[in-house]
């Protein structure tokens, strides 16, 4: 039988839980209190599963459910009563925050995790105007805010795919039986009009994976920028940073002010401006992440310098892994937008072999083209037309002079 | 009904299901509450077993919805037979022809098919059938909301028809491959459980149970060698249903232990991918092979 000092453990208990960032509810609360009358309450076994079943819901949280029970139970331990002490002095009284320990304990598992993914919580932005051309390394302070605002307002869109899902319209493919034969019982048994249907069609999802590392320092903060910016307008995007290790920032990307999004987003990742090792990372986005976020003909946007430090024929690899698991790889380079520009770091150079579209990211006016260049990606010939043109990408080169400290 | 966590990993035992506490409770309590089981895990941990093992163990029939991309009502829970449909409207109209055509009972019963959830609530079943709903992640979010809906009340409108409303409530048991986040509202109807791969000494039963015929030596070699891929970094280790497929392969070339040789000549049943195979073939296997025996 439930006794009450064991309901406030429990209570007390799932606030732990919640505190450490397992969200719990009133109505599994509730369930887990009905469910322990059914189990042996003297079987920390059973009492652990039970708890478990009922208030953990995904895969990631169970590590740390294991150890908040671990250490919950051990300081409330409800199987040994306490006794009836006097009442304390003040100064003896436990502390008001009785749960340190624990949510230092999550804190730690949480970083022990190889990918970071954090909880999301909950502003808009204003206009600005031209610095299409000038490159991104280059730009004063000031105008550096004025394209930050400009990333802000970009028009994305990604390219449709036909779902497998269909919808009715008149010009589809398939007939609509439904309605053919309700049209043929008004006609004496003779289907008059044939109704159709058709594929239903969606945007494809985006997923970002930008490179941080201390090369790439000079963009990192435009680049957040831009995932904010893709965030914010498409309904499908994951974004994912690295420079030594893989951060997946989406949650973090999703507040609505900008500002603390960007600071979230900033905060979460461990290694600003450290070295880079992009084959590791891409593996571990191809292990853990690409089965659940490339499905449904998802574009994956890869943008790096391409120095690697590490083994570029492991790069080589990751990158062909990646481009065989998405609908279409696009890899956007900073340093592709200058004048001469060959892809000659060996990384680069090993990554290129397998990616569909080689796009430069170094002005404003490259970050347009990118976005259009989204919004037109091609159905279904794609897999055939990017085979073919395999091996040999495109560099397009924004127009127009460069400023001279550009130049390499 | 079970009426304890020992009891349930009893009935499961007796199906020659090995399960670990974990999803014992979890099984037990689902069945308890009238809520679905929600089992996530790696490919062939044995998910889908859980629901065949269930109907087996309550006697009653397994309605299986195999989900996939685009799924939808028809396909899911009924459809009209349209030709049939046709071809009655239109003897109809020989047998009186001129007369005014009447369209009654061509949206009856006799009429529709019922597909695997319609099955699942039809008020014709004597007892609950066990329901499993495989591999949700790979259908889209229209269609989950609609299961929802399901899942909650256990009824179905047919506009033509009528509501209809299942006399025993089914067993539900969905499984998902994680390719996807299923929606949270979802989740709040069903006990959580990921299945792990199993400990050494699980999957060593699980091997003498479903593969009496296999020799000790073979199974106890071909279970820890196993267990050693599935820490090298793949991208996909070999999940149970691999093991067994493997013992048994094994079992059939008359093999009585693991050499380098049928290790390379039978990597392919335990690795599906060329990059797996290309880390483990030749040096990596034979370390493994060493550890293993």
């Amino acid at each position: 039988m439930i006794d009450e000092s064991f309901l406030k453990n429990i209570l007390l208990f799932t606030r732990a839980l919640r505190r450490a960032g397992i969200p719990v509810g009133l109505d599994q609360t509730l369930e887990l209190l009905r469910a322990l009358e059914w189990v042996n309450l003297g079987s920390r076994e059973q009492v652990f599963y039970t708890c478990r079943s009922l208030l953990v819901r995904r895969q990631e949280h169970l590590r740390l459910f294991a150890i908040l029970f671990a250490h919950f139970w051990r300081a409330h331990n409800p199987a040994l009563p306490r006794r009836q002490q006097m009442p304390r002095a003040p100064r003896h009284r436990p502390q008001a925050q009785p749960f340190t320990i624990v949510t230092y304990m999550a804190y730690k598992a949480r970083l022990a995790d190889e990918a970071i993914d954090v909880a999301d919580k909950a502003g808009t932005y204003s206009p600005g105007e031209l610095l299409q051309r000038k490159e991104f390394s280059a730009l004063t302070p000031e105008e550096l805010a004025r394209v930050r605002r400009l990333i802000q307002q970009l028009n994305w869109r990604v390219s449709q795919r036909a779902t497998r899902r269909r919808v009715p319209r008149r010009r589809g493919e398939a007939l609509l039986m439904r309605r053919v034969v309700r049209d043929a019982a008004r006609h004496g048994g003779v289907p008059l009009r044939l109704a159709r249907q058709a594929r239903k069609r969606k945007p494809r999802p985006l997923v970002i994976v930008a490179d941080i590392s201390g090369s790439m320092e000079k963009y990192s903060r435009l680049l957040l920028q831009l995932c904010y910016s893709a965030t914010r307008r498409l309904d499908r995007v994951e974004c994912f940073v690295f420079g030594t290790r893989l951060t997946r920032i989406t949650a973090q990307l999703r507040l609505r002010n900008t500002d603390r999004a960007l600071e979230q987003a900033a905060r979460e990742v461990v290694d600003w401006g450290g070295g880079t090792r992009i084959g590791p990372s891409l593996h571990s986005f191809n292990r853990r992440w690409a089965r659940r976020v490339l499905g449904r003909g998802a574009v994956a946007l890869v943008i790096s310098d391409g120095w690697e430090h590490g083994d570029a024929a492991l790069l080589a690899r990751e990158v062909r892994t990646l481009r065989r698991r998405c609908h279409r790889l696009i890899w956007l380079n900073p340093l592709a937008g200058r004048v001469g520009y060959q892809p000659l770091a060996a990384g680069m150079a090993a990554a290129l072999r397998h990616v569909d579209d080689f796009l430069p990211a170094h002005n404003l006016q490259s970050l347009e083209q990118l976005a259009e260049h989204l919004a037109a990606l091609g159905d279904r010939a794609q897999g055939r037309a990017r085979r073919k043109g395999r091996g040999r990408p495109i560099i397009q080169r924004a127009s127009g002079p460069l400023p001279p400290s550009a130049a390499p | 009904m079970l009426r304890s966590i020992e009891e349930t990993a009893e009935a499961l035992a007796r199906e020659a299901y090995v399960a670990d506490a974990g999803l014992s409770t979890s099984l037990f309590l689902a069945l308890r509450m009238g809520k679905a089981l929600l089992l996530e895990g790696e490919p062939g941990v044995g998910k889908t077993e859980v629901a065949k093992v269930l109907s087996r163990v309550f006697d009653t029939p397994l309605i299986r919805l195999q989900c996939y991309e685009g799924i939808d009502v028809a396909q899911a829970v009924y459809e009209w037979n349209y030709p049939r449909q046709l071809l009655e409207l239109q003897a109809r109209r020989e047998h009186a022809p001129g007369a005014q055509l009447h369209t009654d009972g061509i949206y009856s019963e006799a009429f529709l098919l019922k597909r695997p959830l319609l099955q699942a609530i039809d008020a014709a079943n004597t007892r609950a059938p066990v329901l499993l709903i495989d591999e949700l992640d790979r259908a889209d979010e229209e269609f989950e909301s609609f299961l929802l809906e399901l899942l909650s009340d256990f009824q179905i409108s047919i506009p033509e028809l009528g509501t209809l409303r299942a006399r025993h409530r089914p067993i539900v048991i969905i499984t998902s491959n994680r390719t996807r986040e299923l929606h949270d509202a979802l989740k709040r109807r069903c006990v959580y459980h990921w299945i792990d791969y199993p400990s050494r000494e699980k999957e060593l039963e699980i091997v003498r149970r479903r593969l009496p015929g296999v020799g000790e030596r073979l199974a106890a070699q071909v279970v820890s060698f196993i267990q050693a891929v599935r820490r090298e970094d793949l991208a996909k280790p070999p999940g149970v249903a691999e093991t067994l497929d493997w013992a048994e392969a094994l079992g059939h070339l008359g093999a009585s232990e693991l050499s380098p040789a049928v290790v390379d000549a039978t990597l392919g049943i335990i690795l599906k991918y060329q990059d797996d195979v290309d880390i483990l073939r030749g040096a990596v296997a034979t370390r493994l092979l060493e550890e293993a025996r």
